[in-house]
């Protein structure tokens, strides 16, 4: 199976026992999103669909400039332009590029029932092998930030690879390296955090005070980071404040788990001891001592 | 030979034998999504997908089959004061102590509180199951509701196949039952020991 071949699978859906993993002395690896230099070409977006071969359908125009309106199995990255006034008065235009986050503690992966659908490799990219997909839409449930599409042709989920294939071999995913003017930046992680960290010092100096990096940590950190002006807002962009996995599917694909299993193996094993030690219920008995 | 009650009719017994085939298929085919170690399930109904696809039918045929049985029973599954006697005794039966127990008609507290945790289980597993069924339903819900969805419809299967346990091992345990689902009778000497009121009252219809 391509998925585990590559060896460098950390974390696998569904599987309790540990994944082929020897190759993985390698770098965490992140994209850096600089917010305060994108200017909404959407670039980004032509250049995902070019590597990754996909072709949307064409849709409506919604009266803004989101096109598409949203992400889609298609449509892996879409810039969201939001109109937002922080302060009475003082409209802003924030544009954000969407797509997968790529959680240091997925979401996801937690949530898919099938063995191998997602994995996570060991330089932080999370990854849909769709091949092992059966198109439940537990991930759907799992993440955090709204982001895996199933496709209404195969019935599969698809979202951003963060480039695995071009990372794989060297290279930057392609949304980075199309980017005419660098707000996209890509590396190990440490250098991604303190690139993004001496964006914000930069951001600040120059009187943006809530600028920040977006690494939230109750995911465990993301293997994608915004540099954003409003970084006490993220809500102003549609990302939320402090993602987690939800509770209910924490319960749900944790303790619930082993505790229903153990229960349904318990009350077989209980009735066959109760009725080895206590023996069945029959008349012929009652009537003798009746009798 | 002993002499023979009727219990059940044709129509109730493929009644319920139809609500049991899809419970074991319904079952199997959702444990497979549920725990890991029970992800090989799926190789009975054709793979993950095809699991995927089916349960859903397989559990609405279930919910379905088991509403006709549901408007037959109900009547007779209501619980009264007999009933919450019954239950004070209920200990010593499962000690093997029968002789205390008080006369009951056709079925005893326990087998009216298997009823009514099949029915509401089946309630909660319908209900929610609508809401993340991919790909015709699903859509029509925000995910917050779907994750609140997928973990009642975890906790209603798991009363359903633990009620459901114990509905099976009272029928193996108390010898003579099994045949009222299988044969439609059972003995006189089964319901005068077990159900005492409704043998009175099977004998009166009788004479």
């Amino acid at each position: 199976m391509a998925s585990l071949q590559s060896q460098d699978v950390v974390a696998r859906s569904a599987t309790t026992t540990a994944t082929p993993q020897a190759r993985s002395a390698v770098p965490q690896v992140a994209k850096l999103i600089d917010e305060s230099k994108c200017i909404g070409c959407k670039a980004c977006q032509v250049a995902c669909m070019n590597w990754n071969d996909l072709r949307d359908d064409v849709g409506n125009n919604v009266g803004v400039y989101d096109n598409p309106a949203d992400l889609t199995a298609n449509s892996w990255t879409v810039m969201k332009f939001y109109e937002v006034e922080p302060k009475q008065g003082n409209l802003e235009w924030l544009i954000r590029k969407d797509g997968c986050m790529h959680c240091e503690d997925p979401g996801c992966l937690k949530a898919c029932p099938s063995p191998g659908a997602i994995v996570k490799r060991a330089n932080g990219i999370v990854d849909f092998m769709s091949e092992n997909c059966i198109g439940c839409g537990y991930c759907v449930k799992g993440c955090p930030f709204d982001v895996p599409r199933i496709s209404a042709k195969d019935n599969k989920a698809y979202k951003c690879t963060l480039c695995s294939d071009r990372v794989a071999v060297g290279l930057e995913p392609a949304c980075v390296k199309t980017c005419p003017t660098g707000a996209i930046g890509f590396g190990t992680k440490d250098d991604m955090v303190a690139y993004g960290e001496k964006r914000v010092g930069e951001l600040k100096e120059r009187g943006f005070q809530n600028a920040g990096l977006y690494n939230p940590q109750g995911v465990g950190g993301t293997h994608v980071m915004y540099v954003m002006k409003h970084a006490d807002q993220p809500e102003l962009e549609g990302l939320p404040k402090d993602p987690t996995i939800s509770p209910m599917v924490s319960v749900w694909k944790g303790i619930a788990k082993p505790l229903a299993v153990a229960g349904m193996i318990g009350a077989v094993v209980a009735g066959f001891f109760h009725y080895m030690k206590v023996g069945p219920v029959e008349e012929k008995n009652d009537e003798k001592e009746n009798a | 030979m002993a002499k023979l009650l009727q219990r059940y009719n044709d129509r109730e017994r493929m009644n319920h034998w139809f609500i049991a085939l899809m419970f074991v298929l319904a079952g199997l085919s959702g444990l497979a999504f549920f725990h890991p170690a029970f992800f090989f399930l799926t190789n009975l109904f054709g793979g993950g997908p095809w699991t995927r696809i089916l349960h859903p039918f397989l559990g609405l045929l279930m919910v379905i089959s088991f509403g006709a049985l549901f408007v037959r029973l109900r009547a007779e599954n209501r619980i009264t004061d007999a009933d919450r006697e019954w239950k004070k005794h209920m200990g010593d039966m499962l000690k093997g102590d029968k002789a205390s127990m008080p006369p009951v008609g056709k079925y005893n507290y326990g087998q009216k509180m298997v009823f009514w945790l099949m029915t509401l289980s089946l309630l909660v597993l319908v209900i929610t199951g609508f809401m993340f069924w991919r790909p015709w339903f699903a859509p029509y819900f925000p995910i917050p509701v779907m994750r609140a969805a997928v973990l009642l419809h975890s906790v209603a299967a798991v009363v359903l196949i633990l009620t459901t346990i114990v509905h099976v091992y009272a029928a193996i345990w108390v010898k003579g039952t099994v045949r009222a689902m299988t044969r439609g009778t059972v003995s006189e000497d089964w319901a005068k020991v077990n159900h005492r009121l409704w043998y009175d009252e099977a004998v009166k219809r009788r004479s």
